[in-house]
């Protein structure tokens, strides 16, 4: 993703102010990640290089940061992010029939993102929440005792939303040409 | 520094304030064995090998990170501290692929050793293993996480010392592993090649890459003319390997075993170390009369010339343009030898034995062909030549001694002390103090550029100028010097800076181990050779004169230009 080739010249430009205001200071490398991993959805290589220059870090260090915590990614992440959690009480619950539930449906395993960029699935561990388990969140929607077979209507709900958006988008656009 | 006092294993003991509990028994004589830790480099504590009972401590200390405090309760030998001792490096081996036998570290390997010292004769933990490939990519050095313990020494020698840090620890947990960002392969990033990480690993998960096939194979075959150029800093290392004291001169033993395997031809680089003397002495005295571009910074060192690349592009302009005294001797022995002796070239192989990782990536760098071929085929570091006498059956302890072959074997001592810091230096500064002010020196000693100090500043009146000089060893220090030049408070005339910490001798192709006394007594060696030689000034050397009387004419002249000079490539710090 460069600069000019990634269709996303408004996100640099916030980002590049970021980095600007955190040129030469090491320490704030967890805050301009978050922030990169906020704006872009993961955080790419040219993203990374940028941040090792500006913040005058080796880069080995900084994918190490980023490959260290669950919280950054090194690929795309889907519109809709469905965050499974795996922790003890899940776990027991069966959290992990829930996860097979969402990868086959949508013919994705965790950490990847569907081919129209639509969901992806990631597994963490404990949302504290454990009363409630097994529970997952999408973006920041929270469901608490998850059942294999509400997975479908989960989905549904969010294309269904796609759906309204698009619709939405036509209707302005038609409004706008006439 | 208050002086505090402790008991070791019931024994009273005192030391400094702030001193590890690790450190305090060794100066106590008590032997706490260490994995990770290597002294004032890698303090991290992550091994746990070193653990010892504290009383009154809830659990186990690691002593290389634990300070001694006053009126403590020291035990480092009991049954729990053993045993604790003995599961970490157990844990350590259950991932460990435990090919000693074939490992390039069989028989040096510290891991190896702690488990013989431990007396583990069997790991009890089966288990998921990490899998993970060698990286090749590199033509210097070779990693193979497979055999990495994860004890980060690399890691801290890339940055602390080198001040590089191309590799750092990745991901987490099992999947944990050190290596460049993005996996990358190290040819691929802004890696020096200086092995310096080879020299601190303790286990065969960083290694030079080995060479010496090739050799073998030219070697070999009657049709082809194998010559080889030693570098200074070999002569005062072999030794080790065979067991002699690291300092040992063993330059005519050396000579003597490289004739035995075989080469047709015996050299030495020093004879271009002297020629690199005329070259750049003329260099800087051009430079100071035409006001050219000051300071002029050395290029002798190929880890160094790849670190401004990537590091300081914008102060390539300082760079002496002289190629290093193996990349001339490269192109002068398929030129100016070839031609004396009657040989075709294409059928010259042309091999050097360096101290050096880094000069392998030197010799494959793409303008190094100004003879018309690859002027250097083959490097070969200190270590691998070890292994080929080895597997010769040679010891060089009982070695006939000889001396090296004309012409390119002739040589001074100023060009033996290339081998250590501050060694160009001095050596330039011998003959220019000769050639500009037309009299003798009164001594040749410039003690003041000599010795381990990581940047050593000195002023010499030479004729009317006083020129003002610096000298650093080790990238950390030449860092320190680069941004002094940037900020513009660098008065100097002339620089001397060698990648590896103490020079050549210190390089990342010689013995393992090589630590900080191991150099000392390396710059003896090299001090003592000096000295014992009759000619001690670049300009004074006979071949010298005849070189440039017969091939070269002068320095900075037409030839000189095409075959002993270079140009630089500004990188980026990150592809």
């Amino acid at each position: 993703m460069k600069e000019n080739d990634c269709k996303c010249e408004h996100l640099w430009a916030e980002f590049n102010q970021t980095l600007e205001k955190n040129s030469g200071n090491r320490s704030a490398l967890i805050t301009v990640l978050h922030k990169a991993q906020e704006l872009f959805g993961y955080i790419p290589r040219e993203v990374q290089i940028r941040i090792a220059e500006e913040l005058e870090i080796p880069l080995a260090d900084v994918y190490g940061v980023v490959t260290f915590y669950n919280f950054f990614s090194l690929k795309p992440q889907g519109k809709y992010k469905i965050s499974v959690c795996k922790g003890t009480s899940c776990y027991v619950r069966g959290a992990s029939g829930v996860l097979e539930r969402f990868s086959k449906t949508l013919g994705v395993g965790p950490g990847d993102s569907t081919d129209d960029g639509q969901f992806s699935i990631e597994v963490v561990r404990c949302l504290g929440a454990c009363g409630l388990s097994p529970v997952m969140t999408v973006n920041k929607d929270v469901y608490a005792l998850v059942k294999q077979e509400s997975i479908p209507e989960i989905l549904d709900k969010y294309a269904a939303e796609e759906v309204q958006e698009s619709a939405t988008d036509t209707l302005q656009r038609d409004q706008r040409e006439t | 520094m208050p002086m505090i006092s402790l008991t070791i294993d019931n024994k009273k003991v005192e030391v400094e304030q702030g001193t590890s509990i690790l450190e305090a028994a060794r100066e106590a004589g008590t032997g706490i064995p260490s994995l990770c830790y290597l002294k004032d480099i890698n303090v991290v504590g992550v091994c746990r090998v070193c653990v010892v009972e504290v009383k009154g401590a809830r659990s186990l200390v690691a002593s290389c990170v634990a300070p001694a405090a006053e009126g403590m309760e020291v035990l480092t030998n009991t049954n729990r501290v053993r045993n604790a001792r003995r599961l970490a490096v157990e844990l350590i081996l259950s991932d460990h692929p435990m090919e000693c036998p074939t490992c390039i570290r069989n028989l040096n390997c510290e891991l190896q050793t702690l488990a013989e010292e431990l007396g583990i004769r069997d790991v009890r933990f089966e288990g998921e293993r990490t899998k993970h490939t060698a990286d090749n990519s590199s033509p210097s050095i070779i990693r193979d996480p497979q055999k990495c313990i994860l004890c980060r020494r690399c890691v801290s020698v890339c940055e602390h010392v080198q001040s590089v840090k191309a590799i750092a620890p990745q991901n987490r947990g099992f999947d944990a592993v050190v290596s460049p960002a993005f996996e990358a392969g190290l040819a691929e990033t802004e890696c020096v090649n200086c092995g310096q990480c080879s020299l601190v690993c303790p286990t065969g998960a960083i290694y030079e890459k080995d060479d010496t096939t090739r050799v073998w194979d030219a070697l070999a075959d009657p049709n082809i003319h194998v010559v080889v150029q030693t570098a200074p800093a070999v002569r005062v290392a072999l030794g080790e390997i065979f067991g002699m004291e690291p300092g040992s001169v063993v330059t005519t033993q050396m000579v003597g075993a490289l004739k035995q395997l075989g080469f047709n031809k015996v050299f030495d680089t020093d004879f271009t170390a002297d020629l690199t003397i005329m070259e750049e002495g003329s260099e800087l005295i051009e430079r100071i009369k035409s006001g050219g571009k000051l300071p002029l910074i050395t290029s002798c060192s190929p880890g160094w010339i790849k670190f401004i690349e990537h590091f300081y592009p914008d102060l390539l302009p300082h760079l002496s343009t002289c190629k290093s005294p193996q990349q001339m001797f490269g192109a002068l022995a398929k030129t100016y030898y070839t031609g004396k002796a009657g040989v075709d070239p294409a059928n010259v192989f042309s091999v050097s034995i360096m101290p050096c990782t880094a000069k392998k990536f030197e010799s494959q760098r793409p303008e190094m062909n100004s003879s018309g071929y690859q002027d250097v085929d083959v490097v070969l570091t200190t270590r691998e030549l070890g292994r080929m006498l080895k597997l010769a059956g040679i010891d060089l302890s009982s070695c006939p001694e000889e001396e090296y072959d004309d012409p390119m074997g002739i040589s001074t001592g100023a060009a033996v002390i290339f081998g250590a810091t501050g060694g160009v230096m001095e050596a330039a500064l011998r003959t220019a103090y000769e050639l500009i002010t037309g009299e003798t020196l009164p001594s040749v000693d410039f003690k003041t550029v000599r010795g381990m100090e990581g940047v050593k500043e000195a002023s010499v009146q030479v004729g009317s100028l006083n020129v003002n000089v610096a000298v650093a060893h080790g990238l950390g220090n030449a860092r320190k010097l680069l941004d002094a030049i940037k900020a513009g408070d660098a008065d100097y005339h002339f620089i001397e800076i060698m990648c590896c910490p103490g020079g050549c001798i210190g390089g990342g192709g010689q013995p393992i181990p090589t630590d900080l006394g191991i150099r000392e007594k390396r710059i003896g060696g090299i001090y003592t050779a000096d000295e014992k030689m009759v000619l001690r000034k670049s300009h004074e050397n006979p071949a010298i004169q005849q070189i440039y009387k017969e091939f070269l004419e002068e320095p900075l002249g037409h030839r000189s230009h095409e075959l002993l000079h270079t140009q630089y490539v500004a990188r980026g710090k990150y592809k």
